[in-house]
């Protein structure tokens, strides 16, 4: 009975409430801000349904490529960051015993679910001059004064990072997880070190993992809007910012939809290569 | 890998994840109106003053309304479409299926403006409904995640042997699956509270200036003046969050949630 296609609309009426659901709140919303992306805009923040490319025309400006540009690079480059260290780290934990890895993995779903601000706050504290790490540094002697090492653009990677990190972790633990430990096992019976087993058994069996795992991250922390304004100073502020400062502050609806469609343009097809790369052939590992 | 190195390094990741917590936890406590760390001086007066003053007290129950109800909502939604999609093998099932987990696939600010053309659309902008609703449905992804592998959990023979033995489908479902699904709808329902309870970016879209929620009071108590309360509400929701989660560790299966296969053979 389970697998069989449904035999009468009747046997439809599960799906009718989640679809009309998920139809009015999340395609027509959707449909909508498409929509608005073409509208015309009147001065005082208000639009009127028209088909014209000036919002998208109003895009090609230097600021926007610039934005465009930045935000794609440190999410790409804390995206490395993180499938570095998370991938190792992920490994580590899927070969603890099963009590410890529920440990770890509570620390990693506690900090996930950080608000942004809250992570932002956090190492504004720690970066700081008054109740920073710096401060440490002096009573240890290694330097004479307390500095403050926010804002800038390392206080932004590094916050960028501790925010996807368990998000990395969490996209990596299943696949890592269902590795079969006899393939390890048996590169070290042969005479393999360690770490040559790691790097030429275990990433090299999950090569296509660690690729996905790479572009998951990196939309993920496309997506930061706090950080950037917390821990960067304001050339370092991401396509969000923009967006939203554009849609609340300017009242520029059309501009903001223009943009979030073009940035949503570059997220799918960043999701399309995973889904392709996620395809690919990969050494059985369940 | 040699084990001294591996726990160097797992040492310093727990640190590094830790350490945050620790300095906001030490900055809760100061006793002067200043964010020193290690601070100077105790005093429990910034929880004191999280419990009493109302400019905190409604954010916090702004989110723990919009939370509550909104992963209701989640659930609601997720329930029969993860069960539909278990029962039955048809291509637009799958493509619902896609369809509730791309908010957490697209960056959250297109979801948010998208929202918020909504809410202006109808007229039900800066409402409290406006939140719940756009939560509601932006975080169905982690019970129909949780769910759908709950459903694949259960075996096929057990449902069959109940319907051999002459019970109709509605029995089935409340007797057989139901309450085998039940921890999974428990832990999804968790997941989409907590992280509700800290999501920021739809919240201030939808109704960022009449609802403030917590994150949003705390990001403009960041912007407008600092103040230890920052400190001892972000300390009171990191407990909640670890609570939940580690009541889920503790009495659900955290590995095989989080799409482990088979954790219990170690």
């Amino acid at each position: 009975m389970i697998g069989e296609k449904p035999k009468d609309l009747r046997a439809h009426l599960p799906l009718a409430y989640p679809a009309l659901m998920l139809a009015i709140f999340f395609i027509v919303p959707f449909g909508l801000m498409a929509a608005v992306s073409f509208f015309h805009r009147q001065p005082g923040g208000f639009y009127i349904p028209a088909f014209e490319l000036a919002n998208y025309q109003n895009l090609y400006t230097a600021l926007f490529g610039r934005t465009l540009v930045f935000s794609l690079f440190i999410a790409g480059l804390s995206a490395a960051v993180c499938v570095c260290i998370g991938f190792p780290f992920t490994y580590f934990i899927t070969r603890m015993k099963r009590r410890s890895q529920v440990v770890w993995l509570v620390l990693l779903m506690s900090v996930l679910s950080l608000s942004e601000v809250i992570i932002g706050f956090a190492w504004s504290l720690l970066l700081s001059r008054t109740a920073g790490l710096s401060n440490l540094l002096v009573w240890i002697g290694l330097i004479e004064r307390p500095v403050a090492w926010y804002p800038g653009f390392a206080a932004l990677l590094f916050g960028i990072c501790y925010l996807a990190f368990p998000y990395t972790v969490l996209v990596l633990y299943p696949p890592l997880s269902r590795l079969d430990p006899a393939l390890p096992e048996a590169a070290q019976t042969l005479g393999a070190s360690p770490l040559r087993t790691f790097f030429t058994v275990v990433v090299g069996s999950l090569r296509n993992a660690i690729v996905a795992a790479f572009v998951m991250v990196f939309v993920f922390t496309l997506g930061a809007y706090l950080l950037p304004q917390i821990l960067g100073r304001p050339r370092h502020w991401t396509l969000s910012v923009l967006i939203t400062d554009a849609a609340i502050y300017q009242t520029n609806m059309p501009l903001a939809a223009a943009m979030a469609i073009f940035f949503m343009a570059v997220s799918l097809v960043l999701v399309a290569i995973t889904m392709t790369v996620g395809k690919g052939k990969n050494i059985k590992t369940a | 890998m040699s084990k001294t190195l591996r726990n160097i390094f797992l040492g310093l990741m727990a640190l590094l994840m830790g350490g945050p917590l620790v300095v906001v936890c030490g900055v809760s406590l100061n006793a002067k109106k200043r964010l020193f760390f290690p601070p100077e001086g105790l005093s429990l007066r910034w929880y004191m003053e999280l419990l009493t003053e109302n400019s905190w007290l409604i954010p916090v129950k702004n989110s723990l309304t919009i939370a509550f109800t909104s992963s209701l909502l989640a659930l609601s939604i997720a329930l029969p479409l993860a069960y539909f999609l278990w029962r039955y093998r048809v291509f637009y099932a799958r493509v619902l299926f896609t369809l509730g987990i791309s908010p957490f696939i697209l960056p959250p600010v297109i979801t948010a403006l998208g929202f918020l053309s909504f809410w202006v659309t109808i007229g039900l902008y800066g409402q409290i409904y406006a939140t719940i609703i756009s939560h509601g449905v932006f975080f169905v992804t982690l019970p129909l995640v949780t769910i759908s592998l709950g459903f694949e959990s259960i075996d096929h023979e057990i449902v069959e042997a109940a319907e051999t033995m002459g019970a109709n489908p509605g029995t089935v479902f409340r007797t057989v699956i139901f309450p085998m699904v039940r921890p999974y709808m428990i832990s999804g329902y968790a997941f989409a509270f907590v992280l509700s309870l800290n999501e920021y970016i739809v919240a201030y879209m939808v109704a960022g200036f009449t609802v403030e929620t917590l994150p949003i009071k705390i990001f403009n108590a960041l912007r407008y003046g600092y103040t230890p309360v920052m400190a001892a509400v972000t300390v009171v929701f990191v407990l909640l969050a670890a609570l939940i989660f580690g009541l889920i560790g503790r009495f659900g299966d955290l590995p095989k949630l989080l799409g482990a296969l088979n954790p219990e053979e170690k």
